[in-house]
């Protein structure tokens, strides 16, 4: 009996621990849940077949790992889907961490919140085996004479411009899907991805797609890092980070990082 | 000198002005004092009405604004030739030339029905993915192209109206004077015709203006795409305010020109 | 008559079920003045437009100098540059000046350059005292100025024949003086010609030969002196009774 009572007590104060101690609660959007945001729709090999509950794909991993790490089961994660000016734009938030391949930016950084880097993303340069063949090569000097496309939304403008700065002004999409039909369309010789990005576009949306070389994330001086957005002052950053450094520690993030991105390793460095 | 019923209307027209007056100061004093009072006003502010992000985009955007205009400056010739072309094919009376009615038929239903937007996809990466060399599948080529097929099936409409309402009088006359059909469109109708559809052209010249920026969709930088890039740089929305502007400062004053063509007209003909 | 201008034999013209001529049968002379007189909507508008194909004929014939022009598939180009009509509603170019509206026909059509046709315009304007008129547009004109440059512009191509077709009907009553004088000048000229008018002092005046129509057909001809004075037929004394009164 006593024992009973003893391992009822600690139940308890078990379940009250968890509920009234856990850095999270009471700061989610819904008690017991957290309401993670991914892009519409959500690429591989960030999302796979853009079934983030399937937990496969390197964000929908990294998301149930940090899930678990600040104590919410599976089963108390939520998806939603937004698009980039959804999760910048001002008013109330149907999210409580968003998960895109947001690059962290100093300016960004003053209107919404970033969690600690989960990935420091190389960006590529992805283009055609015709134009490899025409004498392109992972050299400054090369890339300049080519004509390049980028997503509006990314970090990739400025790398273009100010570190190739190319000879004809590059053009601009709203997408990968239209990066890639630009590139169909010959519009454009190069584009420049996230390597993970730049990989899958290159293997499976295109024919004759290949990855011409990488910038060297250590060598930039600021490395395109990916990070987790939330509203600014959201209470729930200093939960995210620690959770985040936790799996850092443990090797949990490098686990899952080869595991979904181990391609990325072979791809010549851009001198 | 002033008559008992000018001052009578000057006096109504004092009040009326007055009341005007009062009314829209109070509308306006209500919105400056209750949108900032909303809860959200602060966020909504820093987000869209930065005034230091403005600053530091508006040159950027006017330069880029250029491309706009340059592109609706190339487009509108094209878009009249063709347009014109339409519009008389629409018309022809010789059987021989029936296919070309038909054609004038399905061409304006065809390009009045598809959104810009779609056609500018569609011809812009469709056409150049058929495989043709540089320069030949520029997209500023053949968003141009998706523009022309657009308007140019609009103004055809607009010509064909304006053609059809002039009285068939003029047209008897000319005949009667032994003009050649031909010669009876080219120097009686269609003066008259084009004449009287210039406010309604004067519109969709407007509308064109500002559908210019579809053709960002397959890559120019224009005012919209570089809004797009400062918003996704800055994450701030200003930018798109400042592009806001830019469109108004060139589109109010051509509407207003419209409608003065229009009134003018109206009076003119009344 | 031994060589009639202009000769229609059984012409009958509908428009949908309404039969607006009836069988008309006329020939006009050389230099003849022909009036057509009759109610509104007894066809000698239609009458008029037959004559010089701009309203095909159902059936009949319409004899230009003997030639059937009233054929089925009959080129009427050239035709019109020899029958010059006025309309009721004067249909002067708006977007042209007086000028300009005499000069498109001949330059379009007759291929006359500008050297020889320029004093041949100023001419005729300044024959029917418009000269100072002829640089302006349609709308700075009076009625009767826009009526005059209109018979002009009809007169420019030298036609051999010319049909009015109550040409002063739309004008206000002091403006109707100085289109007829046009007409009397015309006439001295020997300008053949037809006129659907209601100008029954004029038609009396100078017609060689008066038509009174009546539901499509012509229910009465002569000389002006025997319709109007002595009428034989019952429709031509009650049509002049309601309008001479």
């Amino acid at each position: 009996m006593k024992l009973f009572i003893t391992a009822a007590v600690l139940t308890i104060t078990a379940t009250a621990a968890f509920a009234a101690g856990h850095c999270a609660a009471g700061k989610t959007l819904t008690d017991g849940t957290l309401t993670i945001a991914t892009g519409n729709p959500a690429y591989y090999p960030w999302v796979i077949d853009d079934a983030p509950e399937s937990k496969q794909g390197f964000e929908a991993a990294v998301a149930y790992a940090l899930a678990g790490e600040m104590g919410f089961s599976d089963d108390a994660v939520t998806w939603v889907r937004t698009s980039f000016d959804e999760a910048i734009q001002p008013g109330e938030k149907n999210f409580d961490i968003n998960m895109q391949q947001f690059s962290i930016t100093e300016e960004r950084d003053k209107v919404v919140d970033f969690s600690a880097p989960y990935y420091t993303a190389p960006q590529a340069v992805m283009t055609t085996v015709e134009v490899a063949e025409g004498g392109a090569k992972p050299t400054l000097d090369s890339l300049k004479t080519l004509k390049w496309g980028v997503v509006a939304s990314t970090t990739a403008l400025p790398i273009v411009m100010e570190t190739i700065a190319p000879d004809q002004s590059p053009l601009v999409y709203d997408d990968n899907a239209n990066v890639t039909a630009a590139i169909k369309a010959g519009q454009i010789d190069a584009a420049l991805f996230d390597l993970p990005t730049a990989l899958f576009t290159a293997a499976v949306l295109l024919d004759n797609g290949v990855v011409l070389g990488q910038f060297d994330p250590e060598a930039a001086e600021n490395p395109d890092q990916f990070g987790m957005l939330m509203t600014e002052g959201n209470p729930l950053k200093e939960c995210v980070d620690e959770a985040l450094t936790a799996l850092t520690d443990s090797g949990k993030l490098a686990e899952i990082e080869a595991e979904w991105l181990q391609q990325a390793t072979g791809v010549p460095l851009i001198k | 000198m002033s008559t008992r019923r000018a001052a009578y209307e000057a006096r109504q027209r004092r009040r009326a002005n007055m009341i005007a007056g009062v009314s829209t100061f109070g509308v306006l004093a209500l919105l400056l004092v209750l949108v900032p009072l909303a809860p959200g006003w602060q966020a909504v502010k820093a987000s869209f009405f930065d005034g230091d992000v403005f600053l530091r985009t508006f040159p950027g955007l006017l330069q880029a604004f250029v491309l706009d205009v340059a592109i609706f400056a190339w487009s509108v010739p094209l878009i009249f030739a063709l347009g014109l072309a339409i519009a008389l094919a629409r018309g022809a009376r010789n059987p021989a030339l029936f296919p070309l009615r038909i054609f004038g038929a399905v061409y304006v239903d065809l390009f009045r029905g598809i959104p810009v937007v779609l056609l500018v996809y569609l011809v812009g990466f469709g056409i150049p993915g058929l495989g043709l060399p540089r320069p030949w599948n520029s997209p500023y080529i053949w968003g141009t192209v998706a523009l022309v097929l657009t308007y140019s099936a609009y103004v055809a409409e607009v010509l064909r109206s304006g053609i059809e309402s002039i009285h068939a009088s003029q047209r008897n006359a000319a005949i009667c004077l032994g003009l050649s059909e031909r010669d009876t469109m080219r120097h009686v109708i269609l003066p008259q015709a084009i004449r009287r559809v210039v406010p309604a052209n004067m519109n969709m010249l407007v509308a064109l203006q500002k559908d210019v920026a579809l053709l960002s969709f397959i890559g120019p930088v224009e005012i919209l795409r570089q809004a797009g890039i400062y918003k996704s740089l800055l994450a701030n929305f200003t930018p798109y305010v400042a592009a806001a502007i830019i469109f108004l400062c060139v589109t109010v004053p051509a509407t207003r020109y419209a409608d003065y063509l229009l009134n003018k007209d109206r009076n003119a003909r009344s | 008559m031994p060589d009639p201008r202009l000769e229609l034999r059984g012409v009958t013209k509908s428009f949908d079920d309404v039969q607006v001529l009836r069988g008309i049968d006329m020939a006009i002379g050389q230099g003849e003045m022909v009036c057509l007189i009759g109610a509104s909507g007894s066809g000698k508008s239609t009458l008029l437009r037959c004559m010089n194909g701009l309203e095909p004929v159902d059936d009949g014939q319409v004899l230009l100098d003997g030639v059937d022009i009233a054929e089925p598939g009959f080129d009427l180009a050239p035709i019109r540059q020899r029958i010059g009509i006025v309309f009721q509603s004067f249909n002067l170019f708006p977007h042209m000046t007086a000028f300009d509206n005499v000069c498109l026909a001949p330059r379009r059509v007759l291929g006359e350059t500008d050297g020889a046709l320029h004093p041949r315009v100023e001419a005729l304007f300044e024959r029917f005292g418009l000269a100072s008129h002829m640089r302006k547009y349609p709308d700075q004109l009076s009625g009767g100025q826009q009526q005059r440059v209109a018979v002009i512009r009809a007169l420019a191509m030298a036609p051999q024949t010319m049909l009015f077709d109550e040409i002063t009907s739309a004008l206000d009553p002091e403006l109707v003086g100085e289109v007829l004088d046009v007409l009397r000048a015309l006439r001295d000229e020997g300008m053949t010609m037809v006129l659907a008018t209601h100008e029954m002092g004029f038609a009396r005046e100078l017609a060689d030969r008066v038509c009174f129509m009546d539901q499509g057909v012509i229910a009465e001809e002569g000389p002006p002196e025997a319709i109007f004075s002595n009428p034989k037929a019952d429709r031509t004394r009650q049509f002049l009774a309601s309008i001479l009164r």
